[in-house]
């Protein structure tokens, strides 16, 4: 996806996740590939119920049973699905930190704050305990928590929603982490937080060097964060490309149907270009396109079999048969 | 009634919510603690109109929907409704009032009794009010759901085997059942997914033109509310700092919160990205007001004034108030 494929640090190829039983599969990841390239930032968007958690969450294997996941995660030359669970260990957590939507529900209520960066610390470098405990405080006063030696010993509940996102995001910086994985990081907080918190992890990227895969639904938080983006509609991947050409151009009816849904200044009280209908249910998908039911360019062979993902420009990829059209739109 | 007054007149309003004393207070002889959740609201809403109410949690936007319809009781202040003392009213006359003025919630699950089927749920309150002989509400239901775009053979369904944007539709033809003037939306569209949401907006758009409703939007989305208000008041901690026309608020903001709520509302452009933040510091706690301006803690031009007097909402230009002791015309 991003050029050659020796660039990449994590190439996720022909993941598929289903849940259900074997003999009736519900399909919330089918055959997604992305790859993700040091220092980048890849935004991977869609509705709810478009898979776009679950696919996160499979990198690091954090689906449970009933869930079964297939195909290949590559991490630096590794295939994360087919490891080991002690060799797992240090890569989750350690080489790649996730931070969740929900900091109240992630952290560990019962146990202060310090202590979970420490358990951290402790897991994935070296430090001994008082070395630990300058690093936790180093941490805590990077990620913007004020008073950071005093609130070491303070237990989730004292810290309010944005402090809470800024204390999990110092437990996953505490193993140094190559990439972050951020499943909707910013959606429970207010929208003056919310920047805060987008801009809190950019300054991270660019200081660590580290690259952020970061799910979301809102489009305007990839338009101001990411680099690339992936959008995904019931299971599949619709478009991948850089945020501009996809912003600027998009070539899936998808796509571009979600960013007319969202008003635009200067059209006051105009009715919006909404997408009819829902997104489909996994267990009555239509044969050929996910999408083709509510779209308006459709055309008969979309309705036959799903279309594949096929570069349409430098970069950009996009699973639409109507492509064309679309970009003319 | 005279078209140029108010429907809805709003004066002082005050609610504060007292949470109850813990052991430890009691043994150190604290008082309980009190959230000061409106803080002397006031303003006015015109027929037809619609005024969008923004601000972040804890600002007092939900209570003051409740207080509209009175499913709190506020301490202090004044609610008219064409003229009407709305919190003096009982019996006949307050059920006439609910019945003129409805509430929409924003989790149609929790708002919808999961036992009723949507027939029922409508006929009930068709009944209530007496707006149809008995015969005739069967034919009302189907008006209704043909209304707000549901297929007609969803009045024998129940509310969980809707998805979220069809149980907000349903949500909305049970406030219109009762034929209102007035709807209260609390974040009516904000559980919803953005296709799904533009569907929602549409359909309040069309509904408000065809029945001349007025109506009270609140939300967090500042883009939605300018989409679809006339007028947007902005909330911080309890109260209105600043109330204008849509595109004068969101082009010439005259208050510094304003300003900040609206850069760091995230730009759909991908080619105008900022790097610093639009505005430092935590909401505070309702628990614990700043003195003065609320919002001094946090504001960028703050002096020495805003530490100790609290701003009046004063005018800005013919149809803008804010309230700021900057001098007005600043550009933020």
């Amino acid at each position: 996806m991003s050029g050659e494929a020796g660039e990449a640090l994590l190439s996720v190829r022909n993941l598929r996740v289903a849940f259900g039983s074997p003999q009736h599969p519900l399909l919330a990841v089918d055959g997604v590939d992305f790859d993700v390239g040091p220092g980048e930032v890849l935004g991977i968007a869609g509705e709810s119920g478009s898979g776009k958690s679950v696919t996160l969450r499979s990198i690091l294997r954090l689906i449970h049973a009933p869930g079964r996941v297939s195909g290949q995660v590559l991490w630096r030359g590794r295939d994360l699905l087919a490891l080991p669970e002690e060799e797992l260990r240090r890569v989750r957590g350690g080489e790649i930190g996730v931070i969740f939507q929900e900091p109240m529900t992630a952290l560990n209520p019962v146990l202060s704050v310090g202590l979970q960066i420490r358990e951290n610390l402790k897991e994935h470098t070296r430090l001994d305990a008082a070395g630990r405990r300058k690093r936790a405080i180093e941490l805590m006063d990077h990620v913007g928590i004020p008073a950071a030696q005093s609130r070491l010993e303070d237990y989730p509940h004292q810290f309010s929603g944005g402090m809470r996102q800024r204390a999990m995001i110092a437990i996953a910086l505490a193993s140094n982490p190559q990439l972050l994985l951020a499943d909707e990081p910013t959606t429970a907080l207010d929208v003056t937080i919310q920047d805060q918190i987008l801009k809190l992890i950019l300054r991270l990227r660019s200081e660590m060097n580290m690259s952020v895969i970061l799910v979301t639904h809102d489009l305007g938080v990839i338009a101001q964060t990411c680099d690339r983006l992936a959008v995904m509609y019931a299971g599949r991947l619709a478009e991948t490309g850089p945020v501009a050409a996809l912003f600027r151009q998009p070539r899936h009816a998808y796509t571009l149907g979600l960013l007319n849904s969202v008003p635009r200044a200067g059209q006051l009280r105009q009715p919006l270009a909404s997408i009819p209908g829902q997104p489909p249910l996994l267990s009555r998908l239509p044969r050929g396109c996910a999408f083709a039911p509510r779209c308006g360019f459709v055309l008969s062979a979309c309705r036959e079999a799903p279309p594949p993902l096929v570069e349409v420009a430098p970069d950009h990829r996009s699973a639409c048969l109507a492509h064309q059209a679309v970009a003319k739109a | 009634m005279d078209d140029a007054a108010p429907l809805i007149a709003v004066t002082d309003l005050a609610m504060r919510f007292y949470r109850p004393r813990s052991v430890v207070d009691r043994l150190t002889g604290r008082p309980g603690r009190i959230v000061h959740a409106l803080n002397g609201v006031s303003f006015t809403v015109t027929r037809g109109e619609t005024l969008g109410v923004v601000g972040e949690s804890g600002c007092g936007k939900s209570t003051l929907a409740r207080c509209l319809v009175r499913l709190h009781r506020p301490e202090a202040g004044h609610i008219a409704y064409g003229g009407i003392d709305v919190l003096r009213l009982a019996g006949t006359e307050r059920r006439a009032y609910h019945r003129r003025v409805q509430m929409v919630f924003q989790d149609p699950y929790s708002s919808l009794n999961p036992r009723m089927t949507v027939r029922q749920t409508l006929a009930e309150a068709i009944a209530f009010h007496d707006l149809r002989a008995g015969a005739e509400i069967g034919k009302r239901v189907e008006e209704l759901l043909e209304l707000v775009r549901l297929p007609s053979d969803a009045a024998g369904r129940y509310p969980h085997e809707f998805s979220g944007g069809q149980r907000q539709r349903i949500g909305i033809a049970r406030a219109l059942a009762v034929e209102p003037e007035c709807l209260i939306a609390d974040e009516l569209v904000s559980a919803l997914d953005v296709s799904v949401q533009a569907q929602i907006v549409n359909l309040l758009l069309e509904l408000q033109g065809r029945l001349g409703l007025t109506v009270l939007f609140i939300a967090h989305d500042l883009r939605l509310v300018r989409h679809i208000s006339h007028r947007v008041a902005v909330m911080y901690l309890g109260a209105i700092v600043e109330l204008a026309e849509t595109e004068m608020l969101f082009t010439r903001p005259a208050h510094p919160y304003t300003a900040a709520l609206l850069k760091a509302a995230p730009e759909m452009d991908p080619g105008r990205r900022s790097v610093i933040d639009a505005v430092r510091g935590e909401l505070p706690s309702p628990l614990a007001i700043p003195a003065g301006c609320p919002f001094h803690p946090r504001c960028p031009y703050v002096m020495a004034r805003c530490r100790v007097e609290r701003p009046p909402l004063t005018d800005r230009e013919p149809g803008h108030i804010a309230a700021c002791h900057l001098e007005p015309g600043r550009k933020l």
